[in-house]
């Protein structure tokens, strides 16, 4: 065990946490609202990041409005995929929901391979990237601009929620969709709403990811490590993904970063100790921190 | 109720139970089973290895449908039982044990490993057991690629000799249609008898009103773990076919996507039916076929997307399949098929 380096370890995991709890809020949003577990978000983010590439390559544009028209695309896209695929499922059992986002999630890596080709494509950084150094510590600046960034589209979330009418709306849908239906909300217009937000909120992840590691297929399996998130944080809980977002980042930080026998390493414990963690989870605490405890009654 | 030919009734309870009904069911079961096997003889290489890669499917769909279909728990981790399966078939044969006794320990073995990611399914069901599977099929794959690289190959893999019977090597299509074939029917077999059985009968109550089923006397947590104990041990034996079907296995070949396909499959077949996963399956493999023989020819007429499309068009053309049927036939083509059926006896009359 390297624990010398442990503050290292924590404080990069800190920083990679806070964008899983940004892709656990989307998955949150579109929980809440309407009881769907979005399987495709990590491929929405993918396409984000694409998109975001494709304006900068071929049409020039500068690299911040690439973003701002990426997120403008992202809010049809995801308003698009509510409407046609997951409004006719209203009502039906929760297998055929989840079918439909892993075949969404299969129709966007084929529309993204066919537009914008299965290379790997690098995205003019939105950050300077030279390294800061707080005393042992050092950070790129690129990823703790990106953990700043995360955390302020969360707080801009929060106050969304809690100030603005359609916030407003949003959460007495996910309270109850019939009692939202009477007082004269159009439900399906905030699924709509949700969906369209969690898909602008993918695209935000996506080019934050995009600039760490590239623009790359592989950035939909990213989104895999915001499930074990989500579900510590609890499914309906948005301070629960940001605290799970977190968790899950310094966990697979300190686990993949810590041990120091090379045996030890060469097992890359840092890619399965989410998912360890998500079945210790799921079996002592299924509802999560902050996750509503459900009662069934026959 | 199946609508029944006429002049067809039960004259003693045996009669009453029996799955082929009369002299022209058995007839058209011999006539199949027989041109299921002659057909090695006369189709080509191409064709068998297609019927091989669907027989395959056949056996991990009808695993994947007794979870899902019958007992209605969602399984994420079809794809990491298969590799269990394959995993345990390559070592045992590397340590000279004959293919014929590796493919059953690999089902046991596949059926032992489902059993303990079945574990939570005490506590959790539906969405979130979905997500204790997921975790199988992201730690199972790792474990082969990561733990024990000197014995189970690391990210290359392992490579399998062919399996041998006496002087003959089952090295081709043609060879390797037999074990698998043979297989596909008696899987088929015990998976349509276990759902007229009391543990199926108890996984459908189990699927329909898990707390009534409780309620009634039925065991909630011992019954899903058969039912996924089965579908694993489906799974292994799918795994250990594929694994001396391909000759060489790595974790790569068992990912989250192929578990996502058997879930289309059982879906688009249609669940809680043994016909569902053969049609599905079929259905599938063809469809992923067909993409394979159609993509030179869409690259040519769109050569800007030509690099991309045989990757693109496979899992684009398997997803929109998936969700027009969740959409327009949830219950997939088996159903299909029954009405067909049920029209076809009752003609020339509509009901």
């Amino acid at each position: 065990m390297n624990w010398d380096l442990f503050p290292q370890f924590l404080a990069t995991g800190l920083l990679t946490g806070g964008i899983y709890s940004l892709i656990a809020l989307g998955l949150v949003l579109i929980y809440k609202a309407s009881r769907v577990f979005n399987f495709a978000q990590g491929h929405l983010l993918m396409l984000g990041a694409f998109i975001t590439w494709w304006f900068t390559e071929n049409l020039g544009w500068d690299v911040w409005l690439a973003f701002a028209a990426a997120i403008g695309l992202a809010i049809i896209a995801g308003w698009l995929v509510e409407r046609v695929a997951l409004r006719p499922l209203i009502g039906q059992p929760i297998l055929a929901t989840v079918m439909m986002t892993l075949a969404l999630s299969q129709v966007l890596q084929g529309v993204t391979i066919l537009a914008f080709g299965a290379y790997q494509r690098s995205l003019p950084y939105l950050f300077p990237i030279q390294p800061i150094v707080l005393g042992d510590i050092r950070l790129k600046l690129n990823l703790a601009l990106a953990f700043v960034l995360a955390m302020l589209g969360f707080i801009i979330f929060v106050l969304f929620f809690r100030f603005t009418r359609a916030g407003l709306a949003m959460r007495a849908a996910a309270e109850d969709h019939q009692l939202a239906q009477s007082v004269g909300l159009s439900v399906p217009r905030i699924f709509g709403m949700a969906w369209a937000i969690a898909s602008v909120v993918a695209t935000v992840c996506g080019v934050l990811l995009a600039n760490i590691s590239g623009v790359e297929l592989t950035l939909s399996l990213i989104a895999l490590k915001a499930f074990p998130a989500v579900l510590f944080g609890g499914l309906e809980s948005i301070p629960g993904a940001i605290v799970g977002g977190l968790t899950v980042g310094i966990l697979e930080s300190l686990v993949g970063g810590l041990p120091q026998d090379p045996a030890l390493r060469a097992l890359h414990l840092g890619d399965i100790a989410p998912y360890v963690f998500m079945l210790i989870v799921l079996w002592f605490r299924p509802d999560g921190l902050f996750g509503l405890k459900r009662i069934e009654r026959i | 109720m199946a609508i029944r030919l006429a002049g067809d009734f039960d004259i003693s309870y045996a009669h009453d139970m029996a799955i082929l009904r009369n002299h022209g069911q058995w007839v058209m079961l011999i006539v199949f089973l027989t041109g299921l096997f002659a057909l090695p003889f006369v189709a080509d290489g191409k064709t068998l290895g297609l019927l091989n890669i669907i027989g395959i499917s056949i056996i991990a769909a009808h695993g994947l449908n007794i979870l899902l279909g019958y007992t209605g728990q969602i399984s994420l981790g079809q794809a990491a039982f298969m590799a269990v399966g394959a995993y345990t078939t390559a070592v045992l044969m590397k340590y000279g044990v004959a293919f014929w006794f590796a493919l059953p320990i690999s089902g046991v073995v596949g059926g032992i490993i489902g059993l303990l990611f079945g574990l939570p399914s005490l506590r959790i069901k539906g969405f979130y057991l979905a997500m204790a599977t997921l975790s199988a099929q992201i730690i199972i794959p790792w474990f082969f690629r990561n733990v024990r690289v000197d014995i189970f190959g690391g990210t290359p893999g392992l490579t399998i000799a062919p399996p041998r019977l006496g002087e003959l090597v089952f090295n081709t299509q043609e060879t390797m249609y037999f074990p698998i074939m043979l297989t596909v029917v008696v899987c088929t077999l015990v998976a349509k008898n276990i759902a007229r059985t009391r543990l199926g009968r108890a996984l459908i109550a189990i699927r329909d009103n898990d707390l009534a089923a409780e309620v009634l006397g039925i065991e909630q947590f011992s019954y899903k773990l058969r039912a996924f104990f089965i579908s694993a041990f489906y799974a292994g034996l799918a795994g250990s076919l594929w694994a001396v079907y391909a000759r060489s296995i790595n974790p790569e070949q068992f990912s989250l996507l192929n578990s996502v396909w058997y879930l289309g499959m059982v879906i688009v077949g249609g669940m809680g039916s043994a016909l569902g996963p053969i049609l599905g399956a079929s259905f599938i493999r063809i469809l992923e076929e067909s993409t394979v023989q159609l993509a030179p020819a869409l690259s040519k007429m769109f050569p800007q997307a030509a690099a991309g499309m045989l990757a693109a068009l496979g899992p684009l053309v398997f997803g929109l399949v998936l969700a027009l049927f969740l959409i327009f036939e949830p219950r997939g083509l088996a159903h299909r098929w029954e009405l067909l059926k049920a029209a076809w006896r009752l003609r020339p009359f509509a009901h």
